[in-house]
C-alpha cells in the first residue's frame, strides 16, 4: 500500500502513458520516437503489472516477474530496433517511415 | 524394398546421384543409366504381372504393400498396380526414357533441369501405383508442380505466361480435385467404422446418392482439366508451345494421361452412379472436344499448337470412351492413351528436333525437310500415320475399340455421338496430311536449310524407342488389350450394377 | 487340304518391304530390284498352285465351291462375338483376285526394273511396291470385315505414299493428299457401315454373314431384324450397305467420290497401271462382290444404289475421258468407267445361279480389264519414257519409233474396244447381257458407255500412234527389255483371258453355270464400238481440223466437260472456302478469343481486385496499428453493449 495514493489514479495515469504512447506510435514518423512511444506503451503496462500485484495479491510475486521481463525483453528490442534503425538511416539518410518503403507488396 | 516403391525411388536415387555430377555430360549420363535402369524395371515388371496372373491370382491390384503413415486421419502408403497400371508404367518408362535422350543438349543448368524433370517423372510414376487417394493427390502435385519451373526457366517464347496459366489451371483444377476427395474420404465409412483414403475399401461401400451427385462433378473435372476436358483445355496451346522439348514430351504423353486414369479410376469407380447418372452431360462436352480439337488443329501454322489442337482431340476420345461405361470402349480409351503418350511424344521429340535446327515451328516457313533430314521426316511421317489411325501403328488399335465399343452402347444417344466422333478420322488425316504436306514435302524453302545435319544418335535412340514401341503395340495388340480388359471387370461391374439401379 | 501355305503369298511381300525399306541406301538398286521382284514372283507361283489345287484338286463339294479358312488367328478381341481376326480366306472371288493381283503386280515389278532406272528413290519404289502387293494381297483374302478394312487403309497409304512418290513436286504432294482424305472420307462411311453392321449382325465374319440356307435367304437372323428398322424410308441394313459400299465407291472412284483418281497420276506410271488401274480400285467391285449374298438377298436398295452409281460413274467419266489430253488422264477416266461397268454388272445381278450372270460378268470383267488396262498403262509408260510428255499433242507417228509398244498397246485399245476375239469383247458382252435382262435404261447408259469407250480410245491410239508427224527433240527410241517383255505377257492376257470360262469358277452362290453367247446383243453392240472407232479414225487417223471445229462448235459444252463439270472446283469450295476457312478459321478463333479469353478473363478480375485492394496493404505499421485499434476499440464497444444490456 503505498501511503496517499490510490490505485484508481496510479491507473490513469499509466492509461495516459499507455495512450500517449499509441497516440506516439501511430501519428509520429520518426522511427526513433516510434520506438520511444512504444516503450511508454511498454512500461505502462509494466507499471499496471507492479500496481495491480501490490494491490491485489501483496504476497504474490508475479506481477513483478512480468515487469521484470518486460524490461528485459524492451531491451533486448530497443537494441535491435535501434540496429535496424541505423541500418534504415545509413541506407536511406533518413529515419522517417515514409521513406522507407521498399518492402512495400 | 518392394518392387513398386522402386519406380519411386530410382528416380529420386537419380536425382541424388545427379547432385554428385558436375557439367551436363556427367548429369544425361547419370539420368540415362537411371531411366534405364527404370525402363528395365518396367518391362521386369510387366514380365512379374504376367507371371503372377499365370498363377491365377485374382486379387484386384497385385504387389500390394502397406504402411500406416499418418495414423489420426488413417492416411496409408498403400501401392499395387493391376493391368491398367502397369500398362501407364511401361509408358511412363518408356516416354521419359526417349525424353532424357531428346534433352540430351540441355546446356543451361542442367542439373538442375534433369532434377525437376525426375522429380516430375517420380510423381507420376508414384501417382499410378498409389491405392491410396491422399499419397496419390500427393504424388499428383508432385507432377504438376515441377512442370511451372521446367517452362518457366527452360522453356521458350512467352514462358512466364505460359508457365504461370497452365500451373494456374492445373491447380485450379486440383483445388476442385481435393474437395473431392475429401468428400469421399468422409463418406468413406457410412455405417461408423474409420474412414479410409483406400480406394479398395470406398468401393466396396455404397456411398449415398444424394453424396455421389455432388461430388462427382469436382473430381471428374478436377481430373478432366489435367485430361484437356473441353472448354478447360486452353493450357495444353501455351503450355506445350513454351515447354521444352522433353517436357512437352513427358507432359502431353504421361501427364495428361493422369488426368484421364484418374476419371475411371477414382471418379467413375467410386462414385458409379452419378458417371452413370451425370455421363451424358461430359459426353457432350468431350464429343465436342474431339471434333473441335481436330478442327483447331487444321488452322494453326505453328507445329506444337497443331500437336497441342490433336492432343486435346485425342484426349477428349479417351474421356469419351471412358464415359461409354462398357469394357470394350473403356479398354479402347486406355489404349489410347499409351498410344496417345507414345506418339504425341514422338511428335514433340521431332518438333523438338526440328526446332532446334531450323529455329522456327513456322510450318510455312519450312518446306522440303524430307530431302534435308530423312531420319528425321521418316519418323515424323510415322508418328502422323499413327495419329492418324493407321492399321499396323498403335493409333488403329486404340480408335478402333473405342469406336466398335461405343457402338454397342444400347443408347441410340451414345451411337449418335460415336458417329460424330468417327468423323474426327478424316478431319485428323486432314491435319496429319497438311502438315507432312507442306513441312517434310514440297521444294525446300529456305535455301539456308539445304544444310542442316540429319538426326544424331542420342536422337535416333529417342526417335526409334518410341516408334519400336508404337509398331508393337500396333502389329501385336492383343496381350495389352487382354491385360487391360481383365482389370477393367472390377471397374465395369460396378458402373453396371449402378445402370441397372 | 492344307492351304496354309497361302499365307506366303502374302507374306512375302511384306517380308520384302521389311527387308529393302529398312536397309534403304545401304542397299545396291539392282538388288532390291531384283529382290522385290523375286518375291512377287514366289507369291505369283505359289498363287498359281493355289488356284490350281482350289478349282481343280480340292474342286467343288456338293456342286459348290466352298470357303475355306486356310489359316487364321485373332488379332484383337473387342467383345466375346466381336473380335478382328487375321486370315486367309480361299474362296473363287479371292483366288481369282490373287492371281490377278500377283500378275499385274509381278509384270509392273519387272516394268518397274526398266523403268525406274537410275532414279534416287529406286530402293524406297521398291519398297513401297512391296507394301502395297503385301496390303492389296492381304485385302483380297480377308475372312472379315475388319480384316478388310486394315487391308483397306494399307492399301490407301501405300497408294499415298507411291502417289507423293515425287516428294519435291508440288503437285504430287496435292494429288497423294487428295487421293488419301478422299479415300479416308469414303472409309468413315465404311467404318460406320461396319459398325452398324456388326452391331446388330455381332460378328464381322464373312463366313457367317453371307452363310445362306439352300432356298436362298441368309441364315443370320440379324440381318432379318434389320431388315425390319427403318430409318428415313430405308432399311437400316440397306443403310449399313450403303454406307459400306460409300468406302467401296471411294476407293474405286465412283462418283461422287471419284476426284482423286485423275490427279492421281501424278505417280509413276507403272503405280498407276497397279493401283490406279487394275488392283486397288477395284477394291470396291470386290468389296460389293464379297458381300453380295446380303446386298442381293437382304438389301436390294442398297443393290439399286450400287447399280446407279455405277452407271451414272461410267457415263460420266465416259464423256469426260472423250476431251483430255493428257494421255494418262484418258487412261484414268477411262479406268474409272469400266469401274463403273463392273459396279453397274454388280447392281443389276441376283443371287443364285443363272441370275448371278451379273456378278460373274463383274469379276470377269474385273480380270480382263486388269490385264489390257495395266497394259495400257504400261504402254502409256513406255511412250512417256520415249517421249518424256504426258500429253496427246507431243506426240504423234509413233508407230515407226516403237515397233513392241505399238502393237501391244494396239491389242490393249482393241480388247477395251471390245473388238471380237478378244477378252474385253466376251466380258463385256456378258455384262450387256446381264443388263438387258434386268434392266432396260441401265442397259442402254452401257451400251452408250461402250460406243464413247471405243471412241475415246480409238482417238487416244490414233493421236499417239498415227495422226500428225511431229518433230522430236530427241529421236523415241523403243524400251529396254525389261519393260518391253511384260508388255507382251500382259498383250497375251488380253487377248486370251476372254476365252477362261468365268461362269464354271466365279459365281454369285459357287455353283457353276453354263453362259451362252447371246448374239443378238453382241453384234449390235461391237456395230455401235466400230462406229465409235470410225468416228475417231476419220478425226484423229490423219491430222484434220474437224475435232477443232467441234470443239468451237460446242464451246460451252466443251469446257464443262473438259473442267470435269467442275466438281473439282465444287469439292474445292466446300473443302477450302466453308470447311477450312470458316469452320476450321473460327474454331481457331473461338478457342483463342472465347474460351481462351475465358480463362484469361477470369486471371485479370483477379489481378483487377488484388490490384484494387492492394492500397489497403501499405506496409505502414502504423496504420495496421490505426486499424488494429479501431478494431479493437470497436469490438470492445460492442462487447460492452451486449454485455451492459
Amino acid at each position: 500500500m503505498i501511503e496517499g495514493i490510490e490505485l484508481q489514479h496510479i491507473l490513469i495515469v499509466t492509461t495516459l502513458m499507455f495512450f500517449i504512447g499509441v497516440y506516439g506510435f501511430l501519428v509520429r514518423r520518426n522511427l526513433i520516437t516510434i520506438l520511444m512511444a512504444s516503450e511508454l506503451i511498454l512500461n505502462s503496462v509494466s507499471i499496471n503489472f507492479v500496481v495491480f500485484n501490490k494491490y491485489l495479491y501483496p504476497d504474490a510475486l508475479q506481477g513483478y516477474m512480468f515487469a521484470i521481463f518486460v524490461i528485459a525483453i524492451a531491451a533486448a528490442e530497443a537494441a535491435v530496433a535501434i540496429a535496424i534503425i541505423i541500418n534504415v538511416y545509413r541506407r536511406f539518410k533518413s529515419v522517417n517511415v515514409e521513406n522507407v518503403h521498399e518492402m512495400k507488396y | 524394398m518392394d518392387i513398386l516403391s522402386l519406380f519411386v525411388v530410382v528416380p529420386i536415387l537419380t536425382m541424388v546421384g545427379i547432385l554428385f555430377t558436375k557439367g551436363l555430360k556427367g548429369t544425361r549420363t547419370v539420368a540415362a543409366v537411371g531411366m534405364g535402369v527404370q525402363l528395365v524395371m518396367a518391362f521386369n515388371l510387366l514380365y512379374q504381372y504376367f507371371a503372377e496372373r499365370a498363377k491365377d491370382t485374382v486379387s484386384e491390384m497385385l504387389f500390394r504393400v502397406d504402411y500406416l503413415w499418418f495414423e489420426s486421419f488413417n492416411i496409408h502408403y498403400s501401392v499395387g498396380v493391376d493391368g491398367i497400371a502397369v500398362a501407364m508404367i511401361l509408358l511412363t518408362s518408356i516416354v521419359v526414357f526417349a525424353g532424357i535422350f531428346s534433352s540430351w543438349k540441355t546446356e543451361d543448368l542442367p542439373r538442375e533441369f534433369f532434377i525437376a524433370l525426375l522429380l516430375l517423372a517420380s510423381g507420376v510414376f508414384g501417382f499410378f501405383i498409389s491405392i491410396d487417394l491422399f499419397t496419390m493427390f500427393l504424388f499428383y502435385e508432385l507432377a504438376v508442380i515441377p512442370m511451372y519451373l521446367l517452362i518457366g526457366l527452360w522453356g521458350s517464347g512467352n514462358k512466364e505466361y505460359s508457365a504461370m496459366k497452365l500451373t494456374l489451371m492445373l491447380m485450379g483444377g486440383s483445388a476442385l480435385l481435393i474437395l473431392g476427395l475429401l468428400g469421399l474420404y468422409f463418406n468413406s465409412a457410412p455405417d461408423g467404422g474409420a474412414l479410409t483414403f483406400n480406394i479398395l475399401e470406398i468401393a466396396k461401400v455404397s456411398i449415398p446418392h444424394d453424396v455421389q451427385m455432388f461430388f462427382f462433378p469436382f473430381l471428374f473435372v478436377g481430373f478432366g482439366v489435367l485430361g484437356a476436358l473441353f472448354p478447360f483445355h486452353t493450357w495444353s496451346p501455351d503450355g506445350h508451345a513454351s515447354a521444352p522439348t522433353a517436357v512437352s514430351m513427358l507432359h502431353a504423353g504421361v501427364l495428361m494421361k493422369l488426368g484421364g486414369y484418374g476419371c475411371f479410376r477414382v471418379a467413375m469407380y467410386l462414385l458409379p452412379d452419378a458417371a452413370q447418372e451425370m455421363g451424358w452431360l461430359f459426353l457432350i462436352l468431350t464429343t465436342v472436344s474431339i471434333v473441335y480439337g481436330a478442327f483447331g488443329a487444321i488452322a494453326q501454322k505453328d507445329l506444337k499448337y497443331i500437336n497441342a489442337y490433336s492432343s486435346v482431340s485425342h484426349c477428349g476420345m479417351v474421356i469419351f470412351a471412358l464415359l461409354m461405361m462398357n469394357k470394350t470402349a473403356m479398354d479402347g480409351a486406355i489404349l489410347q492413351m499409351i498410344s496417345h503418350g507414345l506418339m504425341t511424344a514422338l511428335f514433340f521429340a521431332l518438333i523438338g528436333m526440328i526446332y532446334g535446327r531450323t529455329h522456327t515451328r513456322n510450318i510455312y516457313e519450312m518446306g522440303g525437310l524430307m530431302r534435308i533430314m530423312p531420319f528425321i521426316s521418316v519418323a515424323y511421317v510415322i508418328a502422323g500415320l499413327a495419329s492418324l489411325g493407321l492399321p499396323g501403328l498403335s493409333g488403329f488399335v486404340a480408335e478402333m475399340t473405342i469406336f466398335v465399343g461405343s457402338f454397342q452402347h444400347q443408347d441410340v444417344f451414345h451411337r449418335v455421338c460415336t458417329i460424330l466422333a468417327c468423323s474426327a478420322i478424316v478431319v485428323t488425316a486432314v491435319y496429319i496430311l497438311r502438315v507432312v504436306g507442306i513441312l517434310l514435302f514440297g521444294p525446300v524453302r529456305n535455301k539456308e536449310f539445304e544444310t542442316l545435319p540429319d538426326a544424331k544418335w542420342y536422337e535416333k535412340v529417342s526417335m526409334v524407342t518410341l516408334i519400336i514401341a508404337i509398331v508393337a503395340i500396333g502389329v501385336a495388340p492383343l496381350w495389352l488389350s487382354d491385360m487391360i480388359r481383365e482389370s477393367l471387370t472390377p471397374i465395369v461391374d460396378k458402373l453396371t450394377a449402378a445402370a441397372i439401379n | 487340304m492344307d492351304f496354309t501355305y497361302t499365307l506366303a503369298i502374302i507374306l512375302l511381300p511384306l517380308v520384302t518391304f521389311l527387308t529393302i525399306g529398312l536397309l534403304d541406301k545401304s542397299m545396291p538398286n539392282k538388288l532390291a530390284g531384283v529382290l522385290g521382284t523375286a518375291s512377287i514372283g514366289t507369291s505369283f507361283l505359289l498363287a498359281c498352285y493355289t488356284a490350281y489345287q482350289y478349282f481343280f484338286v480340292y474342286g467343288m463339294v456338293d456342286g459348290v465351291y466352298q470357303k475355306i479358312i486356310a489359316y487364321h488367328i485373332t488379332w484383337l478381341k473387342f467383345t466375346d462375338t466381336l473380335h478382328i481376326d487375321l486370315g486367309v480366306i480361299l474362296d473363287p472371288i479371292s483366288v481369282m483376285m490373287l492371281l490377278v493381283v500377283t500378275t499385274v503386280s509381278l509384270m509392273v515389278h519387272i516394268y518397274s526394273n526398266g523403268y525406274m532406272h537410275g532414279e534416287r528413290g529406286f530402293n524406297k519404289f521398291f519398297s513401297f511396291l512391296s507394301l502395297f502387293s503385301f496390303s492389296m494381297l492381304g485385302l483380297v483374302v480377308a475372312t472379315n470385315l475388319f480384316q478388310m478394312y486394315i487391308f483397306w487403309e494399307l492399301v490407301g497409304v501405300s497408294s499415298f505414299l507411291l502417289i507423293g512418290y515425287y516428294y519435291e513436286k508440288p503437285s504430287a504432294v496435292a494429288a497423294s493428299k487428295k487421293a488419301f482424305i478422299t479415300t479416308r472420307f469414303a472409309d468413315l462411311g465404311f467404318l460406320i457401315g461396319i459398325l452398324l453392321l456388326s452391331w446388330y449382325t455381332g460378328t464381322f465374319d464373312f463366313v457367317q454373314l453371307t452363310q445362306t440356307s439352300a432356298i436362298g435367304t441368309l441364315e443370320s437372323p440379324a440381318i432379318a431384324t434389320m431388315g425390319g428398322i427403318s430409318f428415313m424410308g430405308l432399311s437400316v441394313i440397306s443403310w449399313a450397305l450403303i454406307l459400306i459400299f460409300m468406302g467401296g465407291a471411294g476407293k474405286s472412284a465412283m462418283f461422287p467420290l471419284h476426284i482423286w483418281l485423275p490427279d492421281a497420276m501424278e505417280g509413276p506410271t507403272p503405280v498407276s497401271a497397279l493401283i490406279h488401274a487394275a488392283t486397288m480400285v477395284v477394291a470396291g467391285v470386290f468389296l460389293v462382290a464379297r458381300l453380295f449374298p446380303i446386298y442381293a438377298i437382304a438389301a436390294p436398295d442398297a443393290l439399286t444404289v450400287v447399280m446407279w452409281v455405277g452407271a451414272f460413274s461410267s457415263l460420266f467419266a465416259a464423256i469426260i475421258a472423250c476431251t483430255q489430253y493428257d494421255i494418262k488422264r484418258v487412261l484414268a477416266f477411262s479406268t474409272m468407267s469400266q469401274i463403273g461397268y463392273m459396279m453397274l454388272a454388280l447392281g443389276v445381278s441376283k443371287y443364285g445361279g443363272e441370275n448371278g450372270l451379273g456378278f460373274t460378268a463383274s469379276m470377269f470383267h474385273l480380270t480382263t480389264h486388269a490385264m489390257f488396262k495395266a497394259l495400257l498403262f504400261l504402254g502409256a509408260g513406255s511412250i512417256i519414257h520415249a517421249v518424256h510428255s504426258n500429253s496427246m499433242l507431243d506426240m504423234g507417228g509413233l508407230r515407226k519409233y516403237m515397233p513392241i509398244t505399238f502393237i501391244t498397246f494396239g491389242i490393249a485399245w482393241l480388247a477395251i474396244c471390245g473388238f471380237p476375239g478378244l477378252s474385253g469383247f466376251f466380258s463385256k458382252d456378258e455384262i450387256l447381257v446381264a443388263a438387258m435382262q434386268n434392266n432396260t435404261p441401265v442397259f442402254i447408259i452401257a451400251v452408250v458407255v461402250a460406243g464413247l469407250t471405243a471412241f475415246y480410245m480409238s482417238r487416244l491410239f490414233f493421236s499417239v500412234f498415227f495422226g500428225k508427224e511431229t518433230k522430236y527433240h530427241h529421236t523415241p527410241h523403243e524400251s529396254p527389255k525389261t519393260m518391253t517383255i511384260p508388255l507382251m505377257v500382259l498383250a497375251f492376257f488380253a487377248i486370251f483371258a476372254g476365252y477362261i470360262p468365268f461362269s464354271k469358277f466365279v459365281t454369285s452362290d459357287g455353283a457353276a453355270f453354263a453362259t451362252h453367247f447371246h448374239w443378238n446383243v453382241a453384234i449390235p453392240v461391237t456395230l455401235i464400238a466400230f462406229i465409235g472407232m470410225g468416228i475417231a479414225y476419220v478425226l484423229y487417223f490423219k491430222e484434220s481440223t474437224i475435232p477443232t471445229k467441234v470443239t468451237k462448235a460446242l464451246k460451252g459444252v466443251y469446257t464443262t466437260i473438259y473442267n470435269k463439270f467442275y466438281i473439282d472446283e465444287i469439292y474445292l469450295f466446300v473443302t477450302k472456302k466453308i470447311l477450312f476457312n470458316i469452320v476450321a478459321r473460327s474454331i481457331a478463333w473461338f478457342d483463342r478469343h472465347v474460351i481462351d479469353a475465358t480463362m484469361n478473363g477470369f486471371a485479370t478480375v483477379t489481378n483487377y481486385v488484388s490490384n484494387s485492394i492492394k492500397g489497403l496493404q501499405s506496409g505502414q505499421v502504423q496504420k495496421y496499428g490505426l486499424v488494429f485499434l479501431m478494431g479493437a476499440l470497436t469490438f470492445a464497444l460492442i462487447f460492452i453493449y451486449l454485455v451492459t444490456k
